[in-house]
């Protein structure tokens, strides 16, 4: 899309929504006071808060927009007086002035703002550098008769002029103030064009009825002509005229891909007719086009087109409402054709109050007032940008998640639709609460789908995390590692996530019964298992907390039993702290400890407190760690018992062991045993003590 | 040595000797005897004599009273299942007869034969299952006083004992263990799954218990509540509807409903035809306890396939046709797949049995914390209730042991060598038992108590366990493994 020319009496025609407009009733601010705090409850579609301001067109200034670089240019007097360019990237405005040599049809900057490219005339395209001297150079277009019909900047000092016989792909030399030809195109003749800085991507209408379009490629220093493909005309009109025209037309990425987005108009006399369809044609990398997509707006009149975080969004003048559609979502197949309908209810965006400009012309005293939405002043551009050249403001669409919650009753659908969107982790951790809260009724086969969702993506996650990690570590000498490093989506929703935000506050609520809660954390750990995710152990002290909490010991054995709740040295220890609670959970806590196979010091420690020594001992000498272990330990806990037969034979054992290692059953200085020494004459008398040879 | 004459029941009394404390009036004590018609001063004698037995007990041990009497043709075992109410169960010793030295034969009674730990299990398993259908006797007392309390005797007992199988009863009935299904994880997890989305599809289903191949899955009932029941589905219910299928009377495939996809599913317990309002409805009311709490619950017991799931129903709640059409709706399709699914990951983990080993090796395990029992020894009950895979003589020496065992609180290990060249070990740590029957002949002590057996034989057993999940739970096994290695030196 070119930049517009701002003459107010011709821009609204121009514009984006443009087909002739007969059927738009527009009256400004019309019946919006009554539904007017509804609508602001539920819109999940709003305009950003800190818009772009410019000054708005009039007679002396004249407003462009370019939709690459995403600049707005204020014009005054031709340029004479100032050119003032706003971005949404920038912070400063960028001014400067130019010579006014004539009415400007377009007017671009450079990728890197070092250039302004300013079109006047038919046959050429002015250069002006910003920094250094700000004399002009220009360009000619090459081919004879021919009529430029735009330019577009596709590098930092490439530059491609669109005619209406080809495309001229020159390199500017800022420093040299010159202008190189390095590649022309010619095809036939061209309608108008559209331009993608996606590839960059220029596509070219031609033949008279405009629906045969040729994608061109704008790589550095080249053109590549890909395969051009033809949308469908209805009825073929005699003598042939053009029948797409740029205004239906646009591109947008979506999911990553580059998409030809057509309108097709639609008359229809009764309802039941079909009504207005977009079409999305892909444009993959192979240069191959095809219509894959078809959404059904189920309405005529005036649209216009916004892509927001791969939401497409249409807006309809006529009902002031805006259509969203997702093309991963609500398709039915028909053919290799995908029939969408909009995922979510058409609502207006959200109302905009406009503050007064600091020192404006408009007059002192103005107050608050609420921007008229949808108006005729509107301009759509790509992706996310709307204008109201009349009033000097830029937005982009901004999408408010926390509102869709309501606005899509269907939690399935919900999440579905909300996991494909950016920044909605938050607002998916609220809708699981809310779901859990909702209680039963709320069904827990709901909550199960809804866990394996979240958690379908959350393995992905961990799979390319995994991946990722694996190539670079391979990749050390070889080759480098993947170029795009996964990111971690905003839909992964981890466990501790999960723990705290949801299950925790769940779990802690008093007016659920514990069988509920315990039915959702096990189906949490079910969907983690399915998905081969390690659940992590405070997920499981959840779970026995909850079940202790309401005396539910038995149930709690056999998860453990089955082993449900997986083995860590936590667990185990937590387990050990209920056994005044439970008796058998001592076994349980030993037991897991031993498969863990790396707690043997603990499962020792835990037998001698129990004063259960010959165990332990049996415990170690079948552990292999026998010769090392500490005699002290042993005595001193067989001396706490107080079972004198017991400490004899412990005492025993540990001369058997001294003659073993040292032929002498005599404990070492510094094995500090000799007050069990002691205590051992005392019990049995010296003659006992003669150890055994 | 041929046992004529199996032992079997004389007579079963429940008495309270508060009931009938003036002279004369002993009959008012008596609350129930069987057989029913026996003359009234011989059930009045029988009672008399156990009073007076405990009564003379007590002054030598307050708190534990004679619990049997040993005569030459009988057995008297007692128990006070509640505070004044007595049971008593007096089984007949096996008789064989033998040759005198004038040629006659006559009846020899052999009076070791018969242990009173398995014994005093049946007897107090009599009293939870009455406990369990008809509440305590102190309920009915309260509820209707000693009529109500005679009826209900006389309604369970009736019936009830004729299903006890006397003679056949062994160190496994002492353990009174459940025998736990083992399963991965996973599919633990779907069975959880499943059960929660029952319970809160209907509200009025307070718990739930799964049982796979007549092994528990899952309770939500209490332990002791647990144990009852799953004695009771075991061998009782399960094993009279497996006679009915093979009889033909019900078809196991269910398409009641057209539009429906076909499943397994049937109701056990429940209404016999889901599609006729009329038909009897078969739901027993049992009585358990949450916490201190009592609840009076009806029984529901669905079956697809191998699976069988307890539903309890709060008993208030009166029962209608749509309530068990929708259940079946819902459960007979998942239940179905459920069981299906298990019964695939059963087989492929089940290892082609070595039947080599089979034969050398024979195990009880039971563990005391969980009530997880196992046994090698015993083949399926229900199937063949009464199929037991080693000499009788050495399931009483495994009474013997476990009679050892519970007179001490130490860990200990016991080896006995059978008359008929079997060996036998015990082995008690903490709170677990495992009995190990091993058919090697000419083995000697050392060999089997010795390093060797310890290091090649027990781990041969232990891994054969391991590997063998069909064998021993796998989560049974490796809970066991620690204790048993913990007493791998004696």
């Amino acid at each position: 899309m070119l930049n517009k020319m701002p003459s107010p009496s011709t821009w609204v025609t121009v514009s984006v929504s443009s087909v002739s407009c007969d059927c738009l009733p527009v009256s400004a601010g019309s019946s919006m006071a009554g539904s007017e705090i509804l609508e602001q409850e539920s819109s999940y579609l709003e305009l950003c808060r800190t818009p772009v301001r410019f000054e708005e067109i009039s007679s002396v200034n004249n407003v462009f927009f370019d939709e690459a670089n995403k600049q707005v240019f204020a014009v005054r007097a031709g340029g004479a007086v100032g050119v003032v360019v706003r971005g949404l990237d920038e912070k400063q405005p960028i001014s400067f002035r130019l010579e006014d040599k004539g009415e400007i049809k377009s007017i671009k900057l450079s990728p890197g703002n070092r250039i302004v490219a300013v079109q006047r005339s038919g046959k050429s395209v002015d250069f002006c550098n910003l920094m250094g001297e700000a004399t002009e150079y220009s360009q000619e277009c090459r081919g004879r008769n021919c009529y430029v019909l735009g330019f577009c900047w596709t590098s930092p000092n490439e530059i491609v002029f669109i005619t209406d016989q080809g495309l001229e792909l020159y390199q500017v030399q800022a420093e040299k103030r010159s202008v190189k030809l390095i590649k022309s195109m010619g095809t036939s003749f061209v309608n108008w064009f559209v331009f993608s800085s996606e590839g960059p991507t220029l596509l070219l209408s031609l033949t008279p009825l405009g629906n045969v379009l040729q994608p061109v490629l704008a790589k550095v220093g080249n053109l590549v002509k890909l395969t051009k493909f033809e949308v469908e005309v209805p009825v073929i009109p005699k003598p042939p005229r053009l029948c797409l025209t740029e205004p239906d037309v646009t591109t947008a990425v979506i999911y990553g891909q580059l998409y030809v987005v057509v309108l097709r108009h639609r008359v229809r006399t009764t309802p039941s007719q079909a009504g207005s369809e977009v079409w999305l044609y892909h444009l993959s990398r192979d240069g191959h086009t095809c219509k894959i997509h078809v959404l059904q707006l189920n309405s005529t009149g005036c649209f216009a087109t916004n892509v927001v975080d791969n939401l497409v969004v249409i807006h309809h003048r006529a009902s002031k409402t805006s259509m969203v559609f997702d093309i991963q979502l609500k398709k039915v197949s028909e053919g290799p054709v995908k029939l969408h309908q909009p995922v979510l209810p058409s609502l207006p965006i959200c109302p905009f109050t406009i503050q007064p400009r600091a020192g404006a012309s408009l007059g002192a005293g103005t107050a608050v007032t609420t921007c008229e939405l949808y108006s005729t002043s509107w301009i759509v551009f790509r992706p996310d940008i709307i204008m109201d050249a009349g009033l000097g403001y830029l937005w982009s669409l901004r999408l408010r998640l926390p509102r869709i919650v309501a606005t899509l009753p269907d939690r399935l659908q919900l999440v579905d639709f909300l996991l494909l969107r950016r920044d909605c982790r938050p607002v998916l951790l609220n809708v699981c609460s809310q779901l859990l809260s909702g209680g039963q009724a709320g069904g827990l086969a709901v909550v199960s789908l809804v866990f394996d969702k979240l958690n379908s993506v959350y393995k992905e996650w961990l799979e390319a995390d995994k991946s990722d990690a694996a190539a670079l570590d391979g990749g050390a000498g070889g080759r480098p590692p993947t170029p795009h490093k996964p990111v971690r989506s905003h839909a992964v929703v981890d466990q501790w996530e999960m723990y705290t935000s949801v299950l925790v506050p769940f779990a802690e609520s008093k007016t659920i019964s514990y069988k509920f809660v315990i039915a959702v954390l096990m189906e949490y750990i079910r969907s983690l298992t399915q998905f081969h995710i390690h659940a992590q152990h405070y997920l499981y002290e959840l779970v026995i907390n909850t079940l202790v909490r309401n005396n539910a010991f038995y149930q709690l054995h056999q998860l453990l039993q089955y082993h449900v709740l997986s083995d860590s040295k936590k667990l185990a220890c937590l387990m050990l702290s209920l056994e005044s609670f439970y008796p058998p959970a001592h076994q349980l806590a030993l037991d897991m400890l031993k498969r863990l196979s790396t707690a043997n010091d603990e499962i020792v420690e835990v037998l001698l407190s129990k004063g259960r020594v010959l165990a332990a001992l049996r415990f170690v000498r079948a552990s292999g760690g026998a010769d090392i272990m500490s005699a002290r330990k042993f005595l001193e806990a067989a001396s706490h018992v107080g079972d004198s037969l017991l400490f004899f034979c412990v005492f025993k054992f540990f001369e058997q062991r001294n003659q073993r290692l040292r032929n002498s059953p005599h404990f070492n200085p510094g094995e500090h045993c000799e007050p069990f020494v002691e205590y051992f004459k005392k019990l049995f008398g010296e003659d006992d003590f003669t150890p055994l040879q | 040595m041929d046992v004529l004459g199996a032992h079997s029941l004389v007579a079963f009394a429940v008495y309270n000797p508060r009931f009938g404390s003036n002279e004369g009036e002993e009959y008012k004590k008596l609350l129930y005897y069987y057989p029913e018609d026996v003359e009234i001063n011989e059930k009045i004698k029988t009672i008399g004599l156990c009073e007076a037995i405990v009564q003379f007990s007590r002054t030598f041990s307050r708190q534990s009273p004679a619990r049997a009497l040993h005569t030459q043709k009988n057995r008297h075992h007692f128990y006070e299942a509640e505070e004044h109410f007595w049971m008593v169960m007096v089984v007949k010793n096996p008789v064989v007869m033998k040759e005198n030295s004038e040629g006659k034969s006559v009846p020899e009674y052999q009076e070791d034969v018969l242990l009173d730990s398995v014994y005093n299990a049946v007897l107090r398993q009599t009293y939870t299952m009455f406990k369990l259908f008809k509440g305590t006797f102190g309920m009915a007392m309260e509820q209707g006083g000693v009529e109500t309390l005679k009826r209900r005797l006389q309604e369970f007992f009736s019936r009830y004992l004729l299903t006890l199988r006397l003679e056949q009863c062994d160190l496994i009935d002492t353990l009174g263990g459940i025998s736990f299904f083992p399963l991965d994880k996973m599919t633990y997890l779907k069975i959880q799954s499943f059960i929660s989305m029952v319970e809160f599809s209907f509200a009025h289903i307070q718990f739930t218990a799964f049982l796979y191949n007549e092994q528990l899955v899952w309770s939500g009932l209490e332990q002791d509540d647990m144990r009852t029941l799953f004695k009771y589905l075991t061998t009782s219910l399960f094993p009279s509807t497996i006679e009915a299928e093979l009889a033909g009377k019900e078809s196991p495939i269910h398409v009641s409903f057209p539009g429906y996809s076909q499943h397994y599913g049937r109701f056990l317990l429940g209404p016999r035809s889901l599609t006729d309002p009329n038909s009897p409805l078969r739901v027993p009311k049992i009585h358990v306890y949450i916490g201190s709490r009592h609840s009076e619950l009806h029984l529901i017991v669905y079956k697809a396939l191998s699976a069988a799931v307890c539903f309890l129903v709060d008993a208030t709640v009166v029962l209608t046709l749509d309530f068990f059409q929708r259940l079946d709706t819902l459960v007979g399709p998942q239940l179905t797949l459920l069981a299906s699914d298990i019964a695939e990951q059963y087989s492929s983990n089940r290892k082609p049995a070595s039947s080599e080993k089979d034969s050398q090796f024979k195990f009880i395990y039971f563990n005391h914390m969980n009530l997880a029992e196992k046994s090698t020894v015993h083949v399926r009950r229900a199937a063949n209730p009464s199929l037991v895979t080693v000499p009788t003589e050495l399931l009483h020496i495994l009474g013997d042991i476990n009679s050892d065992f519970a007179s001490s609180v130490e860990d200990e290990e016991v080896t006995v060598k059978a008359m008929s060249d079997y060996w036998v070990v015990g082995k008690r740590s903490d709170q677990r038992e495992l009995y190990v029957i091993l058919n090697q002949k000419n083995a000697n002590l050392i060999e089997v108590n010795g390093t060797q057996l310890c290091c090649s034989e027990w781990e041969e057993v232990f891994e054969l366990l391991r590997d063998k999940p069909c064998c021993l739970c796998r989560f049974c096994f490796s809970n066991d493994a620690p204790s048993l290695i913990f007493d791998g030196i004696s």
